[in-house]
Protein backbone atom coordinates (compact mmCIF):
# COMPACT_ATOMS: atom_id res chain seq x y z
CA UNK A 1 0.00 0.00 0.00
CA UNK A 2 1.41 3.29 -0.94
CA UNK A 3 1.56 5.85 2.14
CA UNK A 4 -1.16 8.07 0.43
CA UNK A 5 -3.35 5.14 0.21
CA UNK A 6 -2.41 4.36 3.98
CA UNK A 7 -3.36 7.94 4.96
CA UNK A 8 -6.74 7.79 3.02
CA UNK A 9 -7.19 4.47 4.67
CA UNK A 10 -6.95 5.77 8.84
CA UNK A 11 -5.71 2.84 10.18
CA UNK A 12 -9.48 1.22 9.20
CA UNK A 13 -11.17 4.43 9.94
CA UNK A 14 -11.37 6.21 6.96
CA UNK A 15 -15.16 6.06 6.57
CA UNK A 16 -15.86 7.85 9.51
CA UNK A 17 -12.83 10.43 9.68
CA UNK A 18 -13.43 11.42 6.51
CA UNK A 19 -17.44 12.11 6.25
CA UNK A 20 -16.82 14.08 9.56
CA UNK A 21 -14.13 16.19 7.85
CA UNK A 22 -16.07 16.65 4.57
CA UNK A 23 -19.26 17.14 6.64
CA UNK A 24 -17.17 20.06 8.39
CA UNK A 25 -15.91 21.58 5.04
CA UNK A 26 -19.61 21.76 3.38
CA UNK A 27 -20.88 23.25 6.35
CA UNK A 28 -17.67 25.99 6.16
CA UNK A 29 -18.71 26.20 2.55
CA UNK A 30 -22.38 26.62 2.96
CA UNK A 31 -21.95 29.22 5.31
CA UNK A 32 -19.57 31.53 3.66
CA UNK A 33 -20.63 31.32 0.29
CA UNK A 34 -24.49 31.94 1.31
CA UNK A 35 -23.43 34.96 3.63
CA UNK A 36 -21.14 36.68 1.04
CA UNK A 37 -23.70 35.65 -1.56
CA UNK A 38 -26.81 37.46 0.44
CA UNK A 39 -24.58 40.54 1.73
CA UNK A 40 -23.29 41.15 -2.02
CA UNK A 41 -27.20 40.86 -3.50
CA UNK A 42 -28.28 43.65 -0.30
CA UNK A 43 -25.53 45.87 -0.83
CA UNK A 44 -26.80 46.22 -4.52
CA UNK A 45 -30.19 46.22 -4.07
CA UNK A 46 -30.14 49.15 -0.83
CA UNK A 47 -27.49 50.85 -2.98
CA UNK A 48 -30.49 51.26 -5.89
CA UNK A 49 -33.54 52.07 -3.79
CA UNK A 50 -31.31 54.61 -1.72
CA UNK A 51 -30.56 56.66 -5.18
CA UNK A 52 -34.35 56.10 -5.93
CA UNK A 53 -34.98 57.69 -2.49
CA UNK A 54 -32.71 60.51 -3.37
CA UNK A 55 -34.02 61.33 -6.58
CA UNK A 56 -37.61 61.71 -5.43
CA UNK A 57 -36.69 63.59 -2.48
CA UNK A 58 -34.96 65.80 -5.28
CA UNK A 59 -38.06 65.93 -6.59
CA UNK A 60 -40.74 66.83 -3.96
CA UNK A 61 -37.86 69.61 -3.62
CA UNK A 62 -38.06 70.89 -6.78
CA UNK A 63 -41.71 71.71 -6.30
CA UNK B 1 -29.39 53.41 30.14
CA UNK B 2 -30.61 54.39 26.70
CA UNK B 3 -28.97 53.93 23.53
CA UNK B 4 -28.75 57.46 23.63
CA UNK B 5 -25.75 57.08 26.23
CA UNK B 6 -24.12 54.32 23.95
CA UNK B 7 -23.26 56.30 21.24
CA UNK B 8 -20.46 53.95 19.56
CA UNK B 9 -22.75 51.85 19.49
CA UNK B 10 -25.41 53.68 18.27
CA UNK B 11 -23.10 55.03 15.23
CA UNK B 12 -22.77 51.50 14.05
CA UNK B 13 -26.57 50.58 13.53
CA UNK B 14 -25.92 52.11 10.49
CA UNK B 15 -25.09 50.15 7.41
CA UNK B 16 -23.10 52.18 6.20
CA UNK B 17 -20.87 52.98 9.03
CA UNK B 18 -20.65 49.28 9.95
CA UNK B 19 -19.68 48.06 6.64
CA UNK B 20 -16.43 50.46 7.09
CA UNK B 21 -15.68 49.15 10.67
CA UNK B 22 -16.24 45.58 9.06
CA UNK B 23 -13.67 46.24 6.38
CA UNK B 24 -11.48 47.06 8.58
CA UNK B 25 -11.58 43.90 10.93
CA UNK B 26 -12.71 41.30 8.36
CA UNK B 27 -9.06 40.88 6.39
CA UNK B 28 -7.82 40.35 9.89
CA UNK B 29 -10.10 37.58 10.95
CA UNK B 30 -10.50 36.20 8.25
CA UNK B 31 -6.56 35.84 7.44
CA UNK B 32 -5.98 34.45 11.26
CA UNK B 33 -9.04 31.69 10.11
CA UNK B 34 -7.50 30.48 7.19
CA UNK B 35 -3.84 30.31 8.99
CA UNK B 36 -5.43 28.49 12.22
CA UNK B 37 -7.57 26.03 9.81
CA UNK B 38 -4.72 25.49 7.49
CA UNK B 39 -2.37 24.07 10.39
CA UNK B 40 -4.90 22.93 12.38
CA UNK B 41 -5.81 20.33 9.42
CA UNK B 42 -2.19 19.78 9.16
CA UNK B 43 -1.16 18.64 12.59
CA UNK B 44 -4.81 17.36 13.35
CA UNK B 45 -4.35 15.05 9.98
CA UNK B 46 -0.69 14.47 9.42
CA UNK B 47 1.47 15.91 12.30
CA UNK B 48 -0.28 13.96 15.45
CA UNK B 49 -0.24 10.47 16.87
CA UNK B 50 -2.52 8.32 16.69
CA UNK B 51 -4.73 7.51 19.87
CA UNK B 52 -3.78 4.48 21.93
CA UNK B 53 -7.00 3.41 22.22
CA UNK B 54 -9.21 4.94 19.57
CA UNK B 55 -6.57 4.65 17.09
CA UNK B 56 -6.92 7.36 13.90
CA UNK B 57 -10.43 8.02 14.59
CA UNK B 58 -9.28 10.46 17.41
CA UNK B 59 -8.57 12.93 14.34
CA UNK B 60 -13.01 13.55 14.60
CA UNK B 61 -12.06 14.98 17.70
CA UNK B 62 -10.55 17.67 16.01
CA UNK B 63 -13.54 19.00 14.11
CA UNK B 64 -16.09 17.28 16.88
CA UNK B 65 -14.64 19.26 19.97
CA UNK B 66 -14.66 22.92 18.49
CA UNK B 67 -17.86 22.27 16.83
CA UNK B 68 -19.30 21.17 20.14
CA UNK B 69 -17.46 24.51 21.91
CA UNK B 70 -18.87 26.77 19.13
CA UNK B 71 -22.48 25.52 19.39
CA UNK B 72 -23.08 26.47 23.25
CA UNK B 73 -20.77 29.72 22.85
CA UNK B 74 -22.41 31.32 19.75
CA UNK B 75 -25.49 30.16 22.13
CA UNK B 76 -24.49 32.05 25.17
CA UNK B 77 -23.61 35.35 22.64
CA UNK B 78 -26.71 35.24 21.08
CA UNK B 79 -28.30 35.13 24.56
CA UNK B 80 -26.94 37.50 25.97
CA UNK B 81 -27.03 40.03 22.86
CA UNK B 82 -31.27 38.74 23.21
CA UNK B 83 -31.02 40.48 27.04
CA UNK B 84 -29.21 43.03 25.79
CA UNK B 85 -31.33 44.18 22.69
CA UNK B 86 -34.53 43.60 25.45
CA UNK B 87 -33.27 46.02 28.20
CA UNK B 88 -31.33 48.65 26.00
CA UNK B 89 -33.67 48.29 22.94
CA UNK B 90 -30.29 48.32 20.70
CA UNK B 91 -30.83 47.37 16.94
CA UNK B 92 -27.67 45.84 16.73
CA UNK B 93 -28.18 43.15 19.36
CA UNK B 94 -31.21 41.79 18.43
CA UNK B 95 -29.72 41.90 14.89
CA UNK B 96 -26.91 39.58 16.23
CA UNK B 97 -29.06 37.17 17.50
CA UNK B 98 -30.63 36.92 14.20
CA UNK B 99 -27.13 36.75 12.42
CA UNK B 100 -25.44 34.49 14.85
CA UNK B 101 -28.50 31.73 14.51
CA UNK B 102 -27.94 30.17 11.51
CA UNK B 103 -24.09 29.77 12.06
CA UNK B 104 -24.78 28.42 15.76
CA UNK B 105 -27.02 25.80 14.49
CA UNK B 106 -24.51 24.76 11.58
CA UNK B 107 -22.08 24.29 14.04
CA UNK B 108 -24.21 22.40 16.21
CA UNK B 109 -24.96 19.90 13.68
CA UNK B 110 -21.52 19.67 12.84
CA UNK B 111 -21.17 18.43 16.35
CA UNK B 112 -23.79 16.14 16.26
CA UNK B 113 -23.38 14.30 12.81
CA UNK B 114 -19.23 14.27 13.75
CA UNK B 115 -19.82 12.47 16.93
CA UNK B 116 -21.95 10.22 15.17
CA UNK B 117 -19.21 9.70 13.02
CA UNK B 118 -16.82 8.97 15.90
CA UNK B 119 -19.78 6.90 18.26
CA UNK B 120 -20.26 4.18 15.70
CA UNK B 121 -17.04 3.12 15.78
CA UNK B 122 -16.45 3.67 19.17
CA UNK B 123 -19.21 2.92 20.62
CA UNK B 124 -21.22 0.75 18.65
CA UNK B 125 -23.70 3.00 17.74
CA UNK B 126 -24.95 6.15 15.58
CA UNK B 127 -26.56 7.72 18.19
CA UNK B 128 -27.60 6.93 22.36
CA UNK B 129 -30.29 9.02 24.05
CA UNK B 130 -27.62 9.46 26.55
CA UNK B 131 -28.14 12.78 28.29
CA UNK B 132 -24.85 15.05 26.58
CA UNK B 133 -26.43 13.63 23.08
CA UNK B 134 -29.96 14.50 23.63
CA UNK B 135 -29.03 17.94 25.74
CA UNK B 136 -26.99 19.04 23.10
CA UNK B 137 -30.15 17.79 20.26
CA UNK B 138 -32.16 20.32 22.48
CA UNK B 139 -30.02 23.04 21.81
CA UNK B 140 -30.07 21.98 17.66
CA UNK B 141 -33.80 22.29 18.03
CA UNK B 142 -33.69 25.62 19.81
CA UNK B 143 -31.60 26.79 17.38
CA UNK B 144 -34.18 25.47 14.11
CA UNK B 145 -36.89 26.45 16.45
CA UNK B 146 -35.26 30.34 16.82
CA UNK B 147 -35.12 30.36 12.98
CA UNK B 148 -38.79 29.56 12.16
CA UNK B 149 -40.02 31.83 15.27
CA UNK B 150 -38.06 35.08 13.91
CA UNK B 151 -39.09 34.89 10.30
CA UNK B 152 -42.82 34.30 11.46
CA UNK B 153 -44.21 37.78 11.94
CA UNK B 154 -45.31 40.03 9.30
CA UNK B 155 -43.78 42.43 11.76
CA UNK B 156 -39.94 41.67 11.75
CA UNK B 157 -39.71 43.02 15.06
CA UNK B 158 -41.94 40.97 16.48
CA UNK B 159 -39.97 38.24 15.25
CA UNK B 160 -36.85 39.66 16.18
CA UNK B 161 -38.52 40.10 20.06
CA UNK B 162 -40.40 36.77 20.08
CA UNK B 163 -37.12 34.89 19.11
CA UNK B 164 -34.93 36.45 21.64
CA UNK B 165 -37.45 35.08 24.68
CA UNK B 166 -36.70 32.25 23.44
CA UNK B 167 -33.54 32.09 23.37
CA UNK B 168 -33.47 33.13 26.86
CA UNK B 169 -35.86 30.52 27.98
CA UNK B 170 -33.75 28.25 26.32
CA UNK B 171 -30.70 28.65 28.02
CA UNK B 172 -30.82 26.68 30.64
CA UNK B 173 -30.18 24.11 28.27
CA UNK B 174 -26.33 24.93 28.23
CA UNK B 175 -25.38 24.46 31.97
CA UNK B 176 -27.10 21.15 31.59
CA UNK B 177 -24.53 19.86 27.97
CA UNK B 178 -22.28 21.03 29.99
CA UNK B 179 -22.22 19.12 33.54
CA UNK B 180 -24.59 16.15 31.64
CA UNK B 181 -21.02 14.14 31.70
CA UNK B 182 -21.07 14.85 35.62
CA UNK B 183 -24.67 14.84 36.90
CA UNK B 184 -25.39 11.51 34.76
CA UNK B 185 -23.76 8.60 33.60
CA UNK B 186 -23.54 9.41 30.10
CA UNK B 187 -21.89 7.16 27.65
CA UNK B 188 -20.29 10.40 25.92
CA UNK B 189 -16.80 10.86 27.73
CA UNK B 190 -16.72 13.32 30.40
CA UNK B 191 -14.71 16.76 30.05
CA UNK B 192 -11.02 16.75 29.47
CA UNK B 193 -10.59 20.28 28.13
CA UNK B 194 -12.22 22.54 30.87
CA UNK B 195 -11.23 20.71 34.26
CA UNK B 196 -10.59 22.04 37.20
CA UNK B 197 -6.89 20.67 37.13
CA UNK B 198 -5.88 22.02 33.49
CA UNK B 199 -6.52 19.98 30.49
CA UNK B 200 -6.12 16.38 30.63
CA UNK B 201 -5.27 15.87 26.72
CA UNK B 202 -1.96 15.53 25.56
CA UNK B 203 0.06 18.52 24.41
CA UNK B 204 0.49 16.53 20.34
CA UNK B 205 -3.03 16.11 20.59
CA UNK B 206 -3.73 19.65 22.32
CA UNK B 207 -2.00 22.19 19.95
CA UNK B 208 -4.16 20.77 16.73
CA UNK B 209 -7.11 20.82 19.05
CA UNK B 210 -6.53 24.87 20.07
CA UNK B 211 -5.85 25.62 16.49
CA UNK B 212 -9.09 24.39 15.50
CA UNK B 213 -10.69 26.03 18.17
CA UNK B 214 -9.27 29.04 16.95
CA UNK B 215 -9.66 28.40 13.08
CA UNK B 216 -13.61 28.19 14.20
CA UNK B 217 -13.31 31.53 16.35
CA UNK B 218 -12.27 33.29 13.56
CA UNK B 219 -13.86 32.05 11.47
CA UNK B 220 -17.45 32.96 12.83
CA UNK B 221 -16.56 36.45 13.91
CA UNK B 222 -15.87 37.42 9.90
CA UNK B 223 -19.11 35.42 9.13
CA UNK B 224 -21.13 36.76 11.67
CA UNK B 225 -20.04 40.33 11.07
CA UNK B 226 -20.55 39.98 7.08
CA UNK B 227 -24.28 38.54 8.44
CA UNK B 228 -24.38 41.80 10.83
CA UNK B 229 -24.27 44.26 8.24
CA UNK B 230 -26.38 42.05 6.08
CA UNK B 231 -28.92 42.27 8.40
CA UNK B 232 -28.41 46.08 8.94
CA UNK B 233 -29.02 46.32 5.17
CA UNK B 234 -32.47 44.33 5.13
CA UNK B 235 -33.92 46.62 7.51
CA UNK B 236 -32.47 50.11 5.77
CA UNK B 237 -34.23 48.23 2.28
CA UNK B 238 -37.35 47.92 4.80
CA UNK B 239 -37.42 51.59 5.39
CA UNK B 240 -36.73 52.92 1.95
CA UNK B 241 -39.80 50.66 0.15
CA UNK B 242 -41.72 51.81 3.22
CA UNK B 243 -41.16 55.35 2.52
CA UNK B 244 -41.39 54.93 -1.39
CA UNK B 245 -45.03 53.08 -0.48
CA UNK B 246 -46.13 55.93 1.62
CA UNK B 247 -45.89 58.50 -1.49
Amino acid sequence: MTSFATFLAMGGYGGYVWPAYGLTLLAFAGMLVWTMATLKARRREEQGLSAAGRSRRGRREAK
Amino acid sequence: MTTARIPLLHRYANPAAFGRLAAQILPWTAGASAILLGLGLYFGLFASPPDYQQGESVRIMYVHVPAAIMSEVVYGLMAAAAAAGIIWKHALADLFVKAAAPLGAAFTFICLAAGSLWGKPMWGAWWVWDARLTSELVLFFLYLGYLALVDAFDDPQRGLKAGAILVLVGVVDLPIIKFSVDWWNTLHQPASLMTLSGPKVDPSMLLPLMLMIGGFTTFFITVVLMRLESELLARRIRAWRTAAGDE
